[in-house]
């Protein structure tokens, strides 16, 4: 019963990463408008199956009279952009440093232990948004933000991975043959610590994404007109109490693709460790 | 233990340095001080004249020391905005943040505790599962969106509790909901876990084969050990919510520590961000190395890492 769970998790999870993912490519095509085309006269018209709704604007339209669909399906893009994005940067980050820990240990890892705790004391929220504040919000800004505080996870993750598998015969064998040690490290190490990365990606992704909309909703993120859907959300707060709509479909979206993306890490993580708890 | 714990401590001690001049960077990647101090109306005579009077003009490694030994005795200067020294902004609105973050921590233990246990006690029953999804969906919603759906429902769909202000405790209950909602997830499944570890061990069997009642099982013998790991992370989830709460208190109009950080933010008032941030750290750090002492007295084996 349980062994079924991580396969359907992982089926539920890559089918709606699998949509967001066609929504954010095909998003030019697929909108039925343009994402940024104001029209004063449209302003908050309610989606289609309110009574005021029209089928012309499925859901409905923002306080600019732009339409709702579009900007939500240009929003995936700002998402998934931003989660692949900073993970990328933030796995760099954190892999190169949990692998140089673990594979030398003593005063490299202590080093690296230092910065991990020192990174983790360090509010994330408040530090991204004074630092947003400095440079001017935008979204490469928020990207290499993300990039530079998410790494702490893979940082963990990494060391102890490395450490279990430094003493590995084969490891010892490429040593033994006079390998060099970036060799060992990018060819020997790296490959084997793949099943751990994709995991941790995940679930920084899935970080990554949700505090973009944090910083967005404040509005040190993605700046207007960009559709980010925390900043549709920011719009949207006040007009919350007449149009709860306007809030709740960018919200249950983005809740949606982080469930999608926590749901395939946890499924892998399960793949790969069929007896381990969770 | 004891040289455990110093280690640990020094440690501490390290990273709270570290921050220190984390914070200070940001402080001085800000801007020219000396004209924010002066004001924009200033003439540029105006403005070195207050650059030496600051002490701006000397080295940077000076004037961090004189910065630290001031923070050390908690003087963080003044709000380059308002009249006040930062700590007499900071001592009004750390009491509400603080009270934010103890709320929502009981709100959180109080029902990951419980649902933990049961969900190990009928592993793979429906209680599991449900608390299962309560948990997953707990970590996908963004808290922001949480917070305002509980307005949305709770405000101004019954009316139950207001949605804005800080006077009574009517007005922590939902952000002490929406920011513990958010810590709650990882406290139940280290109660589940540790409970399900406990469960499966010779004294517990030991105790059943007694004919032991099996409330007592859980509750005397169990739950006792499963417990303390949980109330370790409990207090580094406290951290980490006080860090947070910027994002909670401002859909709520709360004003703590983190509506003080936010507003200094877009005032460009530095001097009152930076103690807020070295002060939500310090506060990270004090309780993760209570959680790391807690750890390492019940498990020896945490000592030597």
């Amino acid at each position: 019963m349980r062994a079924t769970l991580p396969h359907r998790g992982l089926a539920i999870g890559g089918a709606i990463l699998g949509l967001v993912a066609l929504a954010a490519l095909l998003a030019p095509w697929l909108s039925p408008h343009d994402p940024y085309a104001q029209d004063v006269t449209q302003r908050l018209i309610p989606p289609a199956w309110y009574d005021k709704g029209s089928w012309e604007h499925l859901l409905g339209t923002d306080k600019l009279g732009r339409d709702y669909l579009s900007r939500l399906l240009h929003g995936a893009r700002v998402s998934l952009l931003i989660g692949l994005a900073a993970a990328l940067i933030s796995g760099l980050i954190g892999t190169t440093l949990g692998v140089l820990a673990g594979y030398f240990g003593g005063r490299v890892d202590a080093l690296v232990s230092y910065v991990v705790t020192t990174r983790l004391a360090l509010p994330v929220v408040l530090v991204a948004l004074a630092m947003a504040s400095l440079v001017g919000g935008s979204l490469k800004v928020v990207i290499v933000l993300l990039g530079l505080l998410l790494w702490d996870r893979f940082a963990i993750v990494t060391r102890s991975a490395t450490q279990q598998l430094r003493d590995a015969e084969f490891i010892a064998a490429a040593q033994a043959l006079g390998a060099p040690t970036h060799w060992i490290l990018l060819r020997e190490l790296l490959p084997n610590l793949a099943g751990a990365l994709t995991v941790v990606a995940t679930l920084e992704m899935a970080h990554a994404i949700l505090l973009e909309s944090t910083l967005s909703f404040l509005g040190l993120g993605v700046q207007p007109p960009t559709p980010s859907w925390g900043l549709m959300v920011a719009e949207g707060k006040a007009y919350m109490f007449f149009q709860p709509w306007v809030i709740v479909i960018p919200g249950v979206v983005l809740a949606l693709l982080v469930l999608g993306i926590n749901l395939a890490g946890d499924g892998l993580r399960d793949l790969g460790a069929p007896d381990g708890r969770n | 233990m004891l040289a455990y714990i110093l280690r640990r401590l020094l440690v501490a001690l390290g990273v709270m340095l570290t921050v220190a001049v984390v914070s200070f960077m940001l402080l001085h990647l800000s801007g020219d001080l000396a004209t924010a101090i002066a004001g924009p109306e200033s003439s540029a005579a105006d403005i070195e004249k207050v650059r030496v009077q600051y002490g701006l003009d000397r080295p940077v490694a000076a004037q961090f020391a004189d910065w630290l030994g001031a923070a050390l005795r908690l003087d963080f200067g003044r709000s380059f905005y308002f009249q006040n020294t930062v700590m007499e902004l900071v001592g009004e609105r750390l009491p509400v943040t603080l009270k934010l973050g103890a709320v929502s921590l009981l709100l959180a233990v109080a029902v990951a505790i419980p649902l933990g246990v049961l969900a190990a006690l009928h592993r793979d029953g429906w209680i599991d599962r449900l608390s299962l999804a309560v948990a997953v969906v707990g970590q996908a919603m963004p808290n922001f969106w949480f917070a305002l759906t509980l307005v949305l429902v709770f405000g101004v769909g019954l009316k139950w509790l207001p949605v804005a202000g800080n006077t009574g405790w009517q007005h922590f209950v939902l952000p002490a909901l929406a920011l513990g909602y958010y810590a709650m997830p990882s406290l139940m499944r280290l109660t589940r876990a540790g409970m399900l570890d406990v469960l499966g061990c010779d004294y517990i069997r030991t105790a059943r084969a007694k004919g032991l009642r099996p409330a007592r099982i859980v509750f005397k013998h169990a739950l006792r050990n499963a417990i303390i790991p949980v109330m370790a992370l409990a207090a580094v989830e406290l951290g980490f919510m006080l860090g947070g709460s910027v994002v909670i208190e401002s859909v709520f109009s709360l004003q703590g520590l983190g509506q003080l950080a936010w507003d200094s933010i877009s005032r460009n008032d530095y001097p009152v961000v930076q103690a807020v941030v070295l002060i939500i750290a310090v506060f990270y750090i004090g309780l993760t190395f209570v959680a790391d002492v807690v750890n390492a007295a019940l498990d020896p084996r945490m000592r030597t890492r």
